[in-house]
Protein backbone atom coordinates (compact mmCIF):
# COMPACT_ATOMS: atom_id res chain seq x y z
CA UNK A 1 0.00 0.00 0.00
CA UNK A 2 0.97 3.22 -0.89
CA UNK A 3 1.73 5.98 1.47
CA UNK A 4 -0.95 8.40 2.22
CA UNK A 5 1.35 11.75 2.55
CA UNK A 6 5.08 10.92 0.55
CA UNK A 7 7.58 13.80 1.06
CA UNK A 8 10.36 12.52 -1.16
CA UNK A 9 13.43 14.87 -1.04
CA UNK A 10 11.68 17.97 -1.16
CA UNK A 11 13.58 21.59 -0.78
CA UNK A 12 11.81 24.44 -0.82
CA UNK A 13 13.98 27.82 -1.70
CA UNK A 14 12.52 31.60 -1.11
CA UNK A 15 14.09 34.12 -3.30
CA UNK A 16 14.42 37.30 -0.43
CA UNK A 17 14.35 40.60 -2.03
CA UNK A 18 17.35 42.32 -0.94
CA UNK A 19 15.61 45.88 -0.92
CA UNK A 20 11.74 44.95 -1.31
CA UNK A 21 10.36 46.35 -4.91
CA UNK A 22 6.44 46.95 -4.44
CA UNK A 23 6.29 49.47 -7.31
CA UNK A 24 6.12 49.37 -11.06
CA UNK A 25 8.70 51.91 -10.70
CA UNK A 26 10.91 50.95 -8.46
CA UNK A 27 10.72 47.60 -10.12
CA UNK A 28 11.71 48.87 -13.72
CA UNK A 29 14.06 51.39 -12.20
CA UNK A 30 16.19 48.44 -11.19
CA UNK A 31 15.13 46.09 -13.78
CA UNK A 32 17.37 48.81 -15.81
CA UNK A 33 20.15 49.22 -13.32
CA UNK A 34 20.46 45.54 -13.20
CA UNK A 35 19.51 45.48 -9.91
CA UNK A 36 17.15 43.22 -8.77
CA UNK A 37 19.32 41.03 -6.76
CA UNK A 38 17.64 38.14 -4.92
CA UNK A 39 18.88 36.39 -1.47
CA UNK A 40 18.51 33.00 -1.70
CA UNK A 41 16.66 31.24 1.64
CA UNK A 42 16.27 27.48 2.09
CA UNK A 43 13.27 26.95 4.21
CA UNK A 44 13.54 23.32 3.76
CA UNK A 45 16.56 21.33 2.80
CA UNK A 46 16.11 17.62 1.10
CA UNK A 47 13.11 16.85 3.90
CA UNK A 48 12.19 13.21 3.26
CA UNK A 49 9.18 11.23 4.99
CA UNK A 50 6.52 8.98 4.13
CA UNK A 51 3.17 8.77 6.11
CA UNK A 52 0.63 6.19 6.09
CA UNK A 53 -3.04 6.01 6.30
CA UNK A 54 -4.42 5.82 9.75
CA UNK A 55 -0.76 7.16 11.56
CA UNK A 56 -1.12 10.34 13.52
CA UNK A 57 2.18 12.35 12.94
CA UNK A 58 2.96 15.61 14.50
CA UNK A 59 5.70 17.92 12.72
CA UNK A 60 7.61 19.67 15.43
CA UNK A 61 10.40 22.61 15.87
CA UNK A 62 10.80 25.77 16.77
CA UNK A 63 9.60 28.97 15.36
CA UNK A 64 11.33 29.09 11.49
CA UNK A 65 12.00 25.58 11.07
CA UNK A 66 10.23 25.21 8.23
CA UNK A 67 6.90 23.76 9.72
CA UNK A 68 4.58 25.76 8.28
CA UNK A 69 6.10 25.91 4.91
CA UNK A 70 5.68 21.98 4.82
CA UNK A 71 2.12 22.16 5.39
CA UNK A 72 1.72 24.30 2.87
CA UNK A 73 3.35 22.22 0.40
CA UNK A 74 1.01 19.41 1.91
CA UNK A 75 -1.92 21.35 1.13
CA UNK A 76 -0.84 22.27 -2.25
CA UNK A 77 -0.91 26.21 -2.15
CA UNK A 78 2.76 26.08 -3.20
CA UNK A 79 4.90 24.00 -5.35
CA UNK A 80 8.76 22.47 -3.96
CA UNK A 81 11.74 24.12 -5.45
CA UNK A 82 13.28 20.54 -5.29
CA UNK A 83 11.61 17.30 -5.20
CA UNK A 84 7.94 15.78 -5.15
CA UNK A 85 5.51 15.99 -2.67
CA UNK A 86 2.42 13.29 -3.18
CA UNK A 87 -0.94 13.38 -1.48
CA UNK A 88 -3.09 10.33 -1.79
CA UNK A 89 -6.39 11.59 -0.46
CA UNK A 90 -8.64 14.71 0.73
CA UNK A 91 -7.31 17.45 3.08
CA UNK A 92 -9.42 19.08 5.90
CA UNK A 93 -6.94 21.66 6.85
CA UNK A 94 -7.97 23.59 10.14
CA UNK A 95 -8.03 26.79 8.75
CA UNK A 96 -6.17 29.95 10.94
CA UNK A 97 -9.15 31.40 12.85
CA UNK A 98 -11.62 32.86 10.61
CA UNK A 99 -9.49 32.76 7.16
CA UNK A 100 -12.10 31.11 5.87
CA UNK A 101 -15.26 32.87 7.24
CA UNK A 102 -16.95 36.52 6.24
CA UNK A 103 -17.44 37.66 9.48
CA UNK A 104 -20.52 39.96 7.67
CA UNK A 105 -21.99 36.35 7.22
CA UNK A 106 -23.87 34.63 9.33
CA UNK A 107 -22.94 31.61 11.18
CA UNK A 108 -25.01 29.38 8.70
CA UNK A 109 -24.42 31.03 5.71
CA UNK A 110 -20.35 30.62 6.66
CA UNK A 111 -20.83 26.88 7.33
CA UNK A 112 -21.61 26.08 3.42
CA UNK A 113 -19.09 29.25 2.36
CA UNK A 114 -16.46 27.45 4.07
CA UNK A 115 -17.42 24.22 3.02
CA UNK A 116 -17.16 25.15 -0.42
CA UNK A 117 -14.24 26.08 0.00
CA UNK A 118 -12.77 23.04 1.60
CA UNK A 119 -14.40 21.53 -1.32
CA UNK A 120 -17.72 19.96 -0.45
CA UNK A 121 -20.73 20.79 -1.83
CA UNK A 122 -24.27 22.02 -0.37
CA UNK A 123 -25.62 18.54 0.14
CA UNK A 124 -23.04 17.33 1.88
CA UNK A 125 -23.12 20.35 3.74
CA UNK A 126 -26.82 20.43 4.32
CA UNK A 127 -26.63 16.07 5.02
CA UNK A 128 -23.62 17.41 8.29
CA UNK A 129 -25.37 20.64 9.03
CA UNK A 130 -27.04 19.58 12.21
CA UNK A 131 -23.97 17.63 13.34
CA UNK A 132 -21.76 21.07 12.82
CA UNK A 133 -24.03 23.01 14.57
CA UNK A 134 -24.35 20.58 17.45
CA UNK A 135 -20.62 19.98 17.72
CA UNK A 136 -20.00 23.90 17.65
CA UNK A 137 -22.98 24.69 20.40
CA UNK A 138 -24.26 27.27 18.33
CA UNK A 139 -27.62 26.37 17.81
CA UNK A 140 -28.97 30.24 19.45
CA UNK A 141 -26.80 32.09 17.29
CA UNK A 142 -27.04 30.55 13.25
CA UNK A 143 -28.44 33.82 12.16
CA UNK A 144 -26.00 36.09 13.76
CA UNK A 145 -23.25 37.54 11.72
CA UNK A 146 -19.87 35.97 13.14
CA UNK A 147 -18.77 39.33 13.73
CA UNK A 148 -20.00 39.54 17.25
CA UNK A 149 -18.70 36.42 17.81
CA UNK A 150 -16.11 35.33 20.10
CA UNK A 151 -12.83 33.76 18.96
CA UNK A 152 -13.89 30.89 20.83
CA UNK A 153 -17.02 30.27 18.97
CA UNK A 154 -15.40 30.70 15.89
CA UNK A 155 -12.88 28.32 16.30
CA UNK A 156 -15.32 25.78 17.89
CA UNK A 157 -17.09 26.72 14.30
CA UNK A 158 -13.98 25.78 12.21
CA UNK A 159 -13.27 22.93 14.00
CA UNK A 160 -16.41 21.64 13.81
CA UNK A 161 -16.36 22.28 9.76
CA UNK A 162 -13.27 20.62 9.45
CA UNK A 163 -13.67 17.86 11.12
CA UNK A 164 -17.64 16.98 10.65
CA UNK A 165 -17.14 16.38 6.41
CA UNK A 166 -15.23 13.09 6.61
CA UNK A 167 -11.56 14.06 4.92
CA UNK A 168 -8.65 11.32 4.67
CA UNK A 169 -6.16 13.85 6.32
CA UNK A 170 -6.57 16.15 9.09
CA UNK A 171 -4.48 18.80 9.35
CA UNK A 172 -4.31 20.80 12.63
CA UNK A 173 -1.99 23.84 12.94
CA UNK A 174 -1.76 25.30 16.91
CA UNK A 175 -5.77 25.70 16.67
CA UNK A 176 -5.76 24.00 19.93
CA UNK A 177 -4.55 26.83 22.00
CA UNK A 178 -7.72 28.60 21.90
CA UNK A 179 -11.11 27.75 23.01
CA UNK A 180 -11.54 26.99 26.65
CA UNK A 181 -10.57 23.52 28.70
CA UNK A 182 -13.97 22.08 28.07
CA UNK A 183 -13.24 22.76 24.19
CA UNK A 184 -9.87 21.41 24.18
CA UNK A 185 -11.28 18.41 25.74
CA UNK A 186 -13.87 18.00 23.41
CA UNK A 187 -11.75 18.43 20.44
CA UNK A 188 -9.08 16.15 21.30
CA UNK A 189 -12.06 13.10 22.07
CA UNK A 190 -12.88 14.17 18.29
CA UNK A 191 -9.66 13.65 17.12
CA UNK A 192 -9.18 10.19 19.02
CA UNK A 193 -12.30 9.72 17.24
CA UNK A 194 -10.85 10.12 13.87
CA UNK A 195 -7.82 8.36 14.20
CA UNK A 196 -9.64 5.29 15.17
CA UNK A 197 -11.78 5.64 12.06
CA UNK A 198 -8.73 5.89 9.85
CA UNK A 199 -8.36 9.57 9.63
CA UNK A 200 -4.21 10.50 8.68
CA UNK A 201 -3.42 13.24 11.56
CA UNK A 202 -1.19 15.64 11.00
CA UNK A 203 -0.51 17.91 14.17
CA UNK A 204 1.83 20.74 14.04
CA UNK A 205 2.74 22.08 17.75
CA UNK A 206 4.98 23.45 20.20
CA UNK A 207 3.22 21.75 23.18
CA UNK A 208 5.13 18.58 23.24
CA UNK A 209 2.73 17.18 26.24
CA UNK A 210 -0.06 17.31 23.59
CA UNK A 211 1.98 15.76 21.12
CA UNK A 212 2.92 12.48 23.06
CA UNK A 213 -0.64 12.22 23.85
CA UNK A 214 -2.30 12.69 20.08
CA UNK A 215 0.40 10.80 17.98
CA UNK A 216 2.87 8.26 18.43
CA UNK A 217 5.36 9.44 15.70
CA UNK A 218 7.15 13.07 15.71
CA UNK A 219 9.21 14.49 13.07
CA UNK A 220 11.42 17.47 14.63
CA UNK A 221 12.68 19.91 11.97
CA UNK A 222 15.54 22.47 12.47
CA UNK A 223 16.24 24.85 10.02
CA UNK A 224 14.24 22.81 7.25
CA UNK A 225 16.40 20.01 8.11
CA UNK A 226 14.70 16.73 9.77
CA UNK A 227 16.63 15.71 12.84
CA UNK A 228 14.75 13.52 14.06
CA UNK A 229 12.18 11.01 13.02
CA UNK A 230 10.57 8.30 15.56
CA UNK A 231 8.54 7.66 18.44
CA UNK A 232 7.41 10.78 20.10
CA UNK A 233 8.18 10.39 23.27
CA UNK A 234 12.09 9.64 22.31
CA UNK A 235 12.00 12.62 19.66
CA UNK A 236 10.51 15.13 22.16
CA UNK A 237 12.53 14.63 24.95
CA UNK A 238 15.79 15.08 22.55
CA UNK A 239 13.85 18.14 21.21
CA UNK A 240 13.48 19.47 24.48
CA UNK A 241 17.13 18.76 26.05
CA UNK A 242 18.56 20.58 22.95
CA UNK A 243 16.52 23.60 23.43
CA UNK A 244 17.52 23.97 26.75
CA UNK A 245 21.12 23.64 25.80
CA UNK A 246 20.66 26.44 23.33
CA UNK B 1 -0.76 10.25 -7.68
CA UNK B 2 -3.86 12.19 -7.31
CA UNK B 3 -2.78 15.23 -7.42
CA UNK B 4 -5.16 18.00 -5.30
CA UNK B 5 -6.55 19.51 -8.03
CA UNK B 6 -8.22 16.80 -9.64
CA UNK B 7 -10.37 16.62 -6.27
CA UNK B 8 -12.11 19.33 -7.47
CA UNK B 9 -15.02 18.23 -9.24
CA UNK B 10 -17.26 19.90 -11.69
CA UNK B 11 -19.87 19.49 -8.88
CA UNK B 12 -17.73 20.93 -6.49
CA UNK B 13 -17.06 23.89 -8.94
CA UNK B 14 -20.72 25.11 -8.94
CA UNK B 15 -21.00 25.15 -5.41
CA UNK B 16 -18.19 27.22 -4.73
CA UNK B 17 -19.46 29.59 -7.72
CA UNK B 18 -22.57 29.79 -6.19
CA UNK B 19 -21.33 30.36 -2.33
CA UNK B 20 -19.00 33.18 -3.50
CA UNK B 21 -21.71 34.83 -5.66
CA UNK B 22 -24.65 34.61 -2.73
CA UNK B 23 -21.84 35.92 -0.27
CA UNK B 24 -21.32 38.83 -2.39
CA UNK B 25 -25.39 39.18 -3.13
CA UNK B 26 -25.62 39.25 0.47
CA UNK B 27 -23.45 41.71 1.68
CA UNK B 28 -23.76 44.04 -1.32
CA UNK B 29 -27.45 45.00 0.16
CA UNK B 30 -27.25 43.76 3.86
CA UNK B 31 -28.23 46.15 6.19
CA UNK B 32 -30.09 48.43 3.65
CA UNK B 33 -33.92 48.97 4.09
CA UNK B 34 -34.38 48.59 0.20
CA UNK B 35 -31.84 45.88 -0.53
CA UNK B 36 -31.79 44.42 -3.87
CA UNK B 37 -34.85 46.86 -4.61
CA UNK B 38 -31.69 49.36 -5.17
CA UNK B 39 -30.46 47.29 -8.05
CA UNK B 40 -33.24 48.83 -9.52
CA UNK B 41 -33.74 52.13 -8.43
CA UNK B 42 -30.11 53.62 -8.65
CA UNK B 43 -29.69 53.01 -12.71
CA UNK B 44 -33.15 55.39 -12.02
CA UNK B 45 -31.52 58.03 -10.10
CA UNK B 46 -28.18 58.00 -11.76
CA UNK B 47 -30.02 58.14 -14.93
CA UNK B 48 -32.17 60.94 -14.10
CA UNK B 49 -29.24 63.12 -12.39
CA UNK B 50 -27.32 62.73 -15.92
CA UNK B 51 -30.67 63.62 -17.71
CA UNK B 52 -30.54 66.76 -15.86
CA UNK B 53 -26.86 67.78 -16.27
CA UNK B 54 -26.45 66.70 -20.07
CA UNK B 55 -29.88 68.24 -21.36
CA UNK B 56 -29.49 71.83 -19.49
CA UNK B 57 -25.61 72.11 -19.62
CA UNK B 58 -24.44 70.27 -22.82
CA UNK B 59 -26.96 69.57 -25.27
CA UNK B 60 -26.85 66.43 -27.81
CA UNK B 61 -29.26 65.77 -30.54
CA UNK B 62 -30.32 62.01 -29.16
CA UNK B 63 -33.58 60.32 -29.62
CA UNK B 64 -34.92 59.32 -26.53
CA UNK B 65 -32.09 60.27 -24.74
CA UNK B 66 -33.48 58.37 -21.06
CA UNK B 67 -32.91 55.46 -23.01
CA UNK B 68 -29.78 56.17 -24.86
CA UNK B 69 -28.68 56.98 -21.18
CA UNK B 70 -29.61 53.79 -19.16
CA UNK B 71 -28.70 51.39 -21.99
CA UNK B 72 -24.97 52.77 -22.15
CA UNK B 73 -24.68 53.74 -18.22
CA UNK B 74 -25.87 49.89 -17.09
CA UNK B 75 -23.41 48.47 -19.63
CA UNK B 76 -20.98 50.65 -18.39
CA UNK B 77 -21.75 50.41 -14.59
CA UNK B 78 -21.58 46.87 -15.07
CA UNK B 79 -17.75 46.76 -16.50
CA UNK B 80 -16.45 49.09 -14.11
CA UNK B 81 -18.00 47.89 -10.93
CA UNK B 82 -17.07 44.26 -11.75
CA UNK B 83 -13.31 44.77 -12.40
CA UNK B 84 -12.73 47.22 -9.77
CA UNK B 85 -14.80 44.11 -7.12
CA UNK B 86 -12.23 41.42 -9.27
CA UNK B 87 -9.26 44.12 -8.58
CA UNK B 88 -8.71 42.88 -4.89
CA UNK B 89 -10.46 39.99 -5.22
CA UNK B 90 -6.98 37.60 -4.77
CA UNK B 91 -5.41 40.46 -2.24
CA UNK B 92 -8.28 39.91 -0.09
CA UNK B 93 -8.37 36.15 0.16
CA UNK B 94 -5.19 36.16 0.35
CA UNK B 95 -5.03 34.50 4.26
CA UNK B 96 -7.25 31.45 2.72
CA UNK B 97 -4.93 31.05 -0.46
CA UNK B 98 -1.85 30.46 1.93
CA UNK B 99 -3.93 27.72 3.84
CA UNK B 100 -5.61 25.38 1.08
CA UNK B 101 -5.23 24.59 -2.39
CA UNK B 102 -8.21 26.48 -4.28
CA UNK B 103 -8.34 27.25 -7.71
CA UNK B 104 -7.27 30.89 -7.34
CA UNK B 105 -9.60 32.25 -10.27
CA UNK B 106 -12.73 31.62 -8.90
CA UNK B 107 -12.60 35.16 -6.77
CA UNK B 108 -11.98 37.14 -9.54
CA UNK B 109 -14.60 35.13 -11.79
CA UNK B 110 -17.11 34.88 -8.75
CA UNK B 111 -17.27 38.77 -8.51
CA UNK B 112 -17.51 39.48 -12.06
CA UNK B 113 -20.61 36.53 -11.77
CA UNK B 114 -22.44 38.68 -8.81
CA UNK B 115 -22.45 42.06 -10.67
CA UNK B 116 -23.84 40.33 -13.51
CA UNK B 117 -26.64 39.01 -11.56
CA UNK B 118 -27.30 42.44 -10.37
CA UNK B 119 -27.10 43.79 -13.62
CA UNK B 120 -29.40 41.67 -14.31
CA UNK B 121 -31.75 43.58 -11.81
CA UNK B 122 -31.21 46.62 -13.59
CA UNK B 123 -32.67 45.32 -17.18
CA UNK B 124 -36.21 46.00 -15.28
CA UNK B 125 -35.25 49.51 -15.16
CA UNK B 126 -34.35 49.63 -18.90
CA UNK B 127 -37.47 47.95 -19.45
CA UNK B 128 -39.46 50.55 -16.98
CA UNK B 129 -37.43 53.57 -19.08
CA UNK B 130 -39.13 51.90 -22.87
CA UNK B 131 -42.42 51.37 -21.40
CA UNK B 132 -42.20 55.40 -20.37
CA UNK B 133 -40.69 56.46 -23.25
CA UNK B 134 -43.24 55.05 -25.32
CA UNK B 135 -40.57 53.01 -27.79
CA UNK B 136 -41.39 50.54 -30.38
CA UNK B 137 -40.90 47.38 -29.28
CA UNK B 138 -39.13 45.09 -31.51
CA UNK B 139 -38.58 41.44 -32.11
CA UNK B 140 -34.57 42.44 -31.82
CA UNK B 141 -35.29 43.33 -28.00
CA UNK B 142 -35.09 39.16 -27.64
CA UNK B 143 -31.38 39.34 -29.01
CA UNK B 144 -30.80 41.69 -25.37
CA UNK B 145 -28.76 38.76 -23.39
CA UNK B 146 -26.17 38.48 -26.72
CA UNK B 147 -24.13 42.09 -26.26
CA UNK B 148 -24.22 41.27 -22.33
CA UNK B 149 -23.04 37.87 -22.61
CA UNK B 150 -20.09 39.32 -24.64
CA UNK B 151 -19.56 42.02 -21.70
CA UNK B 152 -19.36 39.32 -19.44
CA UNK B 153 -16.66 37.56 -21.15
CA UNK B 154 -14.94 40.67 -21.80
CA UNK B 155 -15.16 41.56 -17.77
CA UNK B 156 -14.38 38.13 -17.14
CA UNK B 157 -11.03 38.49 -18.70
CA UNK B 158 -10.08 41.97 -17.65
CA UNK B 159 -10.67 40.70 -13.56
CA UNK B 160 -8.27 38.21 -14.47
CA UNK B 161 -6.28 40.45 -16.02
CA UNK B 162 -6.08 42.80 -13.19
CA UNK B 163 -6.41 41.31 -10.46
CA UNK B 164 -3.22 38.72 -10.88
CA UNK B 165 -1.46 41.87 -11.68
CA UNK B 166 -2.69 43.58 -8.41
CA UNK B 167 -1.02 40.77 -6.63
CA UNK B 168 2.37 41.90 -7.90
CA UNK B 169 2.34 45.24 -8.51
CA UNK B 170 -0.13 47.26 -6.05
CA UNK B 171 0.32 50.36 -8.26
CA UNK B 172 -2.34 48.57 -10.54
CA UNK B 173 -4.98 49.86 -8.18
CA UNK B 174 -4.20 53.23 -8.31
CA UNK B 175 -3.15 52.79 -11.81
CA UNK B 176 -6.94 51.61 -12.52
CA UNK B 177 -9.50 53.87 -11.52
CA UNK B 178 -7.55 56.39 -13.66
CA UNK B 179 -7.79 53.68 -16.47
CA UNK B 180 -11.65 53.25 -15.92
CA UNK B 181 -12.28 57.20 -16.00
CA UNK B 182 -9.68 57.88 -19.00
CA UNK B 183 -12.10 54.62 -20.45
CA UNK B 184 -15.63 56.39 -19.61
CA UNK B 185 -14.92 59.62 -21.28
CA UNK B 186 -13.40 57.66 -24.66
CA UNK B 187 -17.04 55.49 -24.62
CA UNK B 188 -20.42 57.21 -25.69
CA UNK B 189 -22.18 56.51 -22.80
CA UNK B 190 -23.90 60.08 -22.67
CA UNK B 191 -22.59 61.53 -25.82
CA UNK B 192 -22.95 60.51 -29.44
CA UNK B 193 -20.61 59.39 -31.67
CA UNK B 194 -20.67 62.10 -33.82
CA UNK B 195 -19.89 64.76 -31.51
CA UNK B 196 -16.34 63.04 -31.49
CA UNK B 197 -13.85 64.66 -34.05
CA UNK B 198 -13.74 62.47 -37.03
CA UNK B 199 -10.03 62.02 -36.31
CA UNK B 200 -11.02 60.07 -32.93
CA UNK B 201 -14.35 57.88 -33.81
CA UNK B 202 -11.57 55.44 -35.57
CA UNK B 203 -10.38 55.26 -32.27
CA UNK B 204 -13.34 54.74 -30.31
CA UNK B 205 -14.44 52.03 -32.65
CA UNK B 206 -11.89 49.99 -31.43
CA UNK B 207 -13.24 50.54 -28.32
CA UNK B 208 -14.66 47.03 -27.11
CA UNK B 209 -16.78 49.39 -24.85
CA UNK B 210 -18.01 51.17 -27.36
CA UNK B 211 -19.05 47.98 -29.58
CA UNK B 212 -20.81 46.81 -26.86
CA UNK B 213 -23.38 49.20 -26.02
CA UNK B 214 -23.73 49.92 -29.28
CA UNK B 215 -25.07 46.15 -30.40
CA UNK B 216 -26.98 46.89 -27.29
CA UNK B 217 -28.60 49.88 -28.11
CA UNK B 218 -29.11 48.98 -32.21
CA UNK B 219 -31.46 45.75 -30.70
CA UNK B 220 -33.55 47.73 -27.94
CA UNK B 221 -33.32 51.34 -28.93
CA UNK B 222 -33.35 51.42 -32.69
CA UNK B 223 -34.85 47.88 -33.15
CA UNK B 224 -32.27 47.94 -35.59
CA UNK B 225 -30.21 43.96 -36.47
CA UNK B 226 -26.40 45.05 -36.58
CA UNK B 227 -24.38 44.22 -39.42
CA UNK B 228 -22.44 40.88 -39.15
CA UNK B 229 -19.20 42.61 -38.67
CA UNK B 230 -20.29 44.69 -35.71
CA UNK B 231 -21.18 41.17 -33.96
CA UNK B 232 -17.70 39.56 -35.23
CA UNK B 233 -15.69 42.63 -34.06
CA UNK B 234 -17.58 42.26 -30.48
CA UNK B 235 -17.02 38.39 -30.15
CA UNK B 236 -13.28 38.63 -31.34
CA UNK B 237 -12.94 41.60 -28.83
CA UNK B 238 -14.63 39.64 -25.88
CA UNK B 239 -12.58 36.82 -26.84
CA UNK B 240 -9.12 38.48 -27.40
CA UNK B 241 -9.26 40.18 -23.88
CA UNK B 242 -10.62 36.99 -21.97
CA UNK B 243 -7.92 35.17 -23.13
CA UNK B 244 -5.05 37.77 -22.55
CA UNK B 245 -6.61 37.88 -18.93
CA UNK B 246 -6.70 33.77 -18.68
CA UNK B 247 -2.87 33.87 -20.07
CA UNK B 248 -1.62 36.59 -17.63
CA UNK B 249 -3.72 35.09 -14.69
CA UNK B 250 -1.94 31.56 -15.23
CA UNK B 251 1.55 32.36 -15.69
CA UNK B 252 1.40 34.75 -12.50
CA UNK B 253 -1.21 32.50 -10.22
CA UNK B 254 2.10 30.67 -8.89
CA UNK B 255 3.91 33.45 -7.84
CA UNK B 256 0.85 35.06 -5.90
CA UNK B 257 1.90 32.73 -2.77
CA UNK B 258 5.31 34.86 -2.40
CA UNK B 259 2.91 38.42 -2.50
CA UNK B 260 -0.16 38.41 -0.24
Amino acid sequence: MSAIIDVRDVSMCFRKENEKTDTLKEFFVKLVQRRLRYTEFRALNHVNFAIQRGEAVALIGVNGSGKSTMLKLIAGVMDPTEGDVAVNGTIAPLIELGAGFDVDLTARENIFLNGALLGHNRREMQKNFDRIVDFAELWDFLDAPIRSFSSGMIARLGFAIATEVKADILVVDEILSVGDFNFAQKCHRRMEKMLSEGTTLLFVSHNTDQVKELCPRAIWLDHGNVMLDGPSAEVCDTYLEQKAQA
Amino acid sequence: MASRREQYTADKFISLFGELVKRDLRKKYRRSVLGYFWSLLNPLLMMTVMMVVFSYMFRFEIENYPLYLICGQTMFNFFNESTNMSLYSIIDNGILLKKIYVPKYVFPISRVLSCFVTMSFSLVAILIVMVFTRVQFHFTVLLFWAPMLYLLVFCCGMGLLVSSLAVRFRDVIHLYSVLTMLWMYATPVFYPIEAVPPQVVQLIRLNPMYVFITLFRELLLYGRMPGIGMWLSGAAMAALVFGLGAWVFSRLQKTFIYYI
